[in-house]
């Protein structure tokens, strides 16, 4: 081992720094008066109860989920025979290609969302819903390229001219040599791809509507307006999911997946 | 792969991203340059606003502070991850990455909490006599800071311990034997090495810091305002779409320089190294 004392208190700090505000935020959820308070002087769950009957909070949780589920599955679509493409073809500009490919992620998410409604949602007169959902589809498809593309640049593309040599079509060879050894960076890219739609705000901040508010969207607003320990309780809830999704992670794909 | 159907696998992404991103992008952005007759005398105009300076020099402080507290706090710590048995690099990577999964919504509001007037920052220091009434700590260009440097920590110790890991232990002890204490040697060795880590982190948490809503919406408000808030303060209740297009371009050119030239950075060390 070598690590000094003195590092070690360093990072204990450090973390302490990233870990202590998420424990207070865990503990003012349970508090029972109708303010904020740390530490709280007397235990509720009625704070859970609110989050369960606000219908604002239901409603932008089952759109925010549609949302990145389909945004998802819409990238990994159109993706993946993009990064298969730029992996095995000769043609040519690959690297300009690939730029293109992850240019969603220069373009600052406000951006993103400030173009698509004035272009899509006010000039086309496209429903706002079909703008937030093209405007998550530029959070997911990058990590698509990326995550998918680091995979299958480790692949060996030599089993699938064997199968190829044997007499097997090209896109079965694809299904039966190519899919099964990129399923685990498949995988990541919906976890990262998901969660990281799920999570944005920038970009849903200009395509919502009457109706139609992601989760984040609608706790910020929630939070501008109310200051009570509602908000508290909906972290504590997101914290215990993404316990549960990241121990999944971990014994799957394991945890470093995440870490792209 | 015949290039044929190379074509025909990407079409379809390139449409999309041609129809609903460089489209738009163009569409909208594209007339603020001509917005007042003379090309870029809308620019001219923002820039010489005091205002808007304002806005922009502390966008850009904000980034800079930000990722100079990530580098200061994140570089030591990843190394000590770097150096832990697995079993404790894997938990401590997890409790780095576990904030990344959340939202920054939640992560801001935790920090309304502390900084707040009533916050637990200030209760403590009335409670113990340092200051008779409450300091303001929330909507300060300082609370935008630990907010973000809150938000951007884990991503440079995540990015920067991913790199030190392949630096074996050898190279310290090297280091050690040839005379260096563990400090010279950390600073002569394994700091160069994972200075190509510590520059992807670094343009990272800037262009993230440079480009985000959430936290200095919530953390700074009305009264700190930032691009990305300005962005939409123009456009939303002011309905000035062209500063907000304006704002737009400039924030897009920031990045693409900033990138560019960590980038360039990166590609010298990379040199040397070689």
């Amino acid at each position: 081992m070598r690590k000094g004392k003195v590092l070690t208190v360093f990072a204990v700090l450090v973390f302490a720094f990233l870990v202590a505000p998420l424990v207070i935020i865990a503990v003012t959820a349970f508090g029972g008066g109708n303010a904020i308070q740390f530490p709280i002087e007397s235990f509720s769950l009625k704070w859970f109860a609110k989050v369960f009957t606000t219908k604002s909070f239901l409603e932008s949780f089952r759109t925010s989920i549609i949302v990145a589920l389909l945004a998802t599955v819409l990238a990994l679509a159109v993706g993946i025979p993009a990064a298969y493409a730029l992996a095995r073809s000769h043609i040519r500009g690959k690297g300009l290609l690939k730029s293109i490919f992850l240019s969603p992620t220069i373009v600052p998410g406000i951006v993103i969302g400030f173009v698509l409604y004035q272009f899509i949602v006010l000039s086309l007169d496209i429903p706002v819903f079909t703008g937030l959902l093209i405007g998550h589809f530029m959070v997911t498809l990058p990590y698509v390229i990326r995550v998918v593309g680091s995979s299958l640049d480790q692949f060996d593309f030599a089993i699938e001219e064997a199968a190829w040599s044997l007499g097997c079509p090209k896109g079965r060879a694809f299904f039966l040599t190519v899919l099964p050894n990129i399923t685990s960076g498949i995988s990541a890219a919906f976890m990262l791809a998901f969660i990281n739609s799920f999570n944005n705000i920038p970009v849903s901040m200009f395509l919502t509507g009457p109706g139609v508010s992601t989760f984040p969207a609608t706790l910020m607003n929630y939070i501008e307006y109310n200051y009570d320990p509602a908000v508290s309780a909906v972290s504590v809830l997101l914290m215990a999911a993404t316990v549960i999704i990241m121990v999944v992670v971990d014994k799957t794909l394991g945890i470093a997946s995440l870490a792209k | 792969m015949k290039n044929r159907s190379a074509y025909y696998m990407i079409t379809p992404i390139l449409i999309i991203l041609t129809v609903f991103l460089f489209l738009p992008l163009l569409k909208v952005l594209f007339p603020s340059i001509f917005a007042e007759g003379y090309p870029f005398s809308a620019y001219v105009e923002f820039f010489s606003d005091g205002y808007y300076r304002g806005i922009l020099y502390r966008t850009v402080r904000i980034a800079v502070v930000t990722t100079a507290c990530c580098m200061v706090l994140g570089v030591p710590t990843a190394y000590f991850v770097s150096r832990c048995t697995k079993h404790w690099r894997g938990i401590l990577l997890a409790v780095a990455i576990f904030p990344m999964m959340t939202n920054s919504v939640m992560r801001s509001f935790a920090w309304i909490n502390i900084l707040g007037t009533n916050g637990i920052i200030n209760r403590l220091l009335l409670a113990l006599g340092v200051i008779d009434e409450p300091v303001k700590l929330l909507y300060t260009e300082f609370a935008i800071v630990i907010g973000s440097v809150y938000l951007f920590l884990p991503l440079m110790i995540v990015t920067v311990a991913g790199v030190m890991e392949n630096i074996g232990d050898d190279m310290m002890e090297a280091a050690e034997s040839l005379g260096a204490n563990r400090l010279t040697a950390f600073l002569r060795v394994i700091f160069p090495m994972s200075l190509p880590g510590i520059i992807v982190g670094s343009t990272l948490v800037f262009t993230g810091t440079l480009t985000a809503y959430t936290t200095p919406q919530l953390l700074g408000g009305n009264q700190q305002m930032v691009m990305a808030t300005l962005i939409y303060q123009r456009a939303m209740s002011v309905g000035d779409w062209t500063g907000a297009a304006i704002i737009s371009v400039i924030m897009i050119v920031i990045t693409l320089v900033v990138i560019k030239c960590f980038n360039q950075i990166a590609a010298r060390l990379d040199k040397r190294g070689a």
